[in-house]
């Protein structure tokens, strides 16, 4: 018998710290396959985020560059300029990217850095124990939001995808879920093709992902996956918000 | 048999993604606890395995070798 698939060589091979069924450990996993595949693990760049992803660099076998808590965008804004020959990727969770770090990302998007977003939108700040994000829905029982998110009181959730298609510098934004086995493999190809348009330097690249918190939503693995299906998506449409043809 | 798939089960964390989403229903999780404290998945061989590798997709571990036979 034929081996058809096994772990890829870009991801270390060591226990990820990731809870059980945790969206994270899958986008590594592609992240490392595409790495792989594109052959591009002797010059990307990663930026890890503050969040649960810290760690990132303990995993995805290629260089990388600790950013402070929302600047990842900011950082990879500077290591693309030196190093334009990199491919250049920050990889942030929704409090990462759309709370504390909502200036830099939108800068760096408006501007058209020729970098690429991995944006991990799980509706929680998970490393720190479930506070509510930016992009808890109406309803949502959070640590913060204990008897559920209300528009009155917080606001709607923020959809990044739809905000940065108001500006000119992204060029390919697409919401994906890692929810079920068509769900990873579109993930799959959105990140590639998002890493394609910065090979070409066409411009910023954004690649949001609905991913699985099953510890702070108090859920498992597959009810998590249900609940994305089910739930999270209709507000958060999946599908490529922004196309510029490179 | 058409394909088969090797689990890691000292990397494997029971989330049972693989067992929710097998097509054929193959996987069940192990009774014997791993080192980290799991009880892992185990694949049944003596079901049918097309060697889909949607198992190995979905795993979060990246625990899970599939193997297929030349011929699909
Ligand atoms: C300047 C600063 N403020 C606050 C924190 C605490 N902190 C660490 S991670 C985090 C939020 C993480 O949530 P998210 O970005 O959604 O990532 P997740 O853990 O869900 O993947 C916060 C508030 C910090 N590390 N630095
Ligand atoms: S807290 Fe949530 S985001 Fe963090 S590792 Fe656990 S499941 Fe993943
Ligand atoms: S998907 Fe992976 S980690 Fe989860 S139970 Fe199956 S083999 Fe274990």
């Amino acid at each position: 018998m034929k081996k058809v698939y096994s772990r890829p060589k870009s991801l270390r091979n060591v226990s990820m710290h990731y809870c059980p069924g945790c969206g994270h450990s899958i986008i590594h996993r592609l992240i490392a396959e595409l790495l792989d595949e594109m052959n591009l693990q002797d010059q990307a760049i990663c930026v890890p985020p503050a969040g649960c992803a810290v760690l990132a660099y303990n995993y995805i076998d290629i260089d990388m560059v600790e950013a402070p808590h929302g600047r990842a965008t900011a950082v990879a804004t500077g290591v693309k300029r030196v190093r334009p020959d990199n491919l250049v990727f920050s990889y942030q969770g929704d409090g990462d990217l759309a709370a504390i770090g909502t200036a830099e990302a939108l800068h760096a998007a408006n501007r058209g850095e020729h970098i690429t977003v991995i944006f991990v939108n799980n509706a929680v700040y998970g490393m720190t124990g479930g506070q509510m994000a930016p992009t808890s829905l109406i309803g949502q029982k959070t640590t913060t939001s204990p008897h559920g998110r209300t528009v009155a009181n917080e606001g709607p959730p923020i959809r990044v995808c739809e905000l940065m298609a108001q500006l000119g510098g992204p060029s390919y934004l697409e919401r994906v879920s890692v929810s079920s086995p068509a769900g990873v493999r579109k993930t799959k190809a959105a990140i590639k093709k998002a890493f394609e348009y910065q090979i070409k330097k066409s411009g910023f690249s954004l690649v949001e992902i609905l991913s699985p918190c099953p510890t702070n939503w108090k859920m498992d693995a597959m009810a998590s996956c249900a609940w994305i299906d089910e739930v999270m998506a209709k507000e958060f449409p999946l599908g490529v918000i922004k196309e510029v043809q490179c | 048999m058409k394909g088969k798939i090797v689990i890691d089960t000292s990397m494997c964390k029971g989330c049972q993604l693989c067992i929710g989403f097998c097509p054929k229903k193959n996987i069940f999780l192990s009774s014997q606890l791993n080192a980290k404290g799991y009880f892992p998945a185990q694949a049944d061989t003596k079901k049918v395995c097309n060697g889909c590798g949607i198992c190995a997709l979905m795993c979060p571990e990246a625990a899970i070798e599939v193997y297929r036979d030349d011929e699909n």
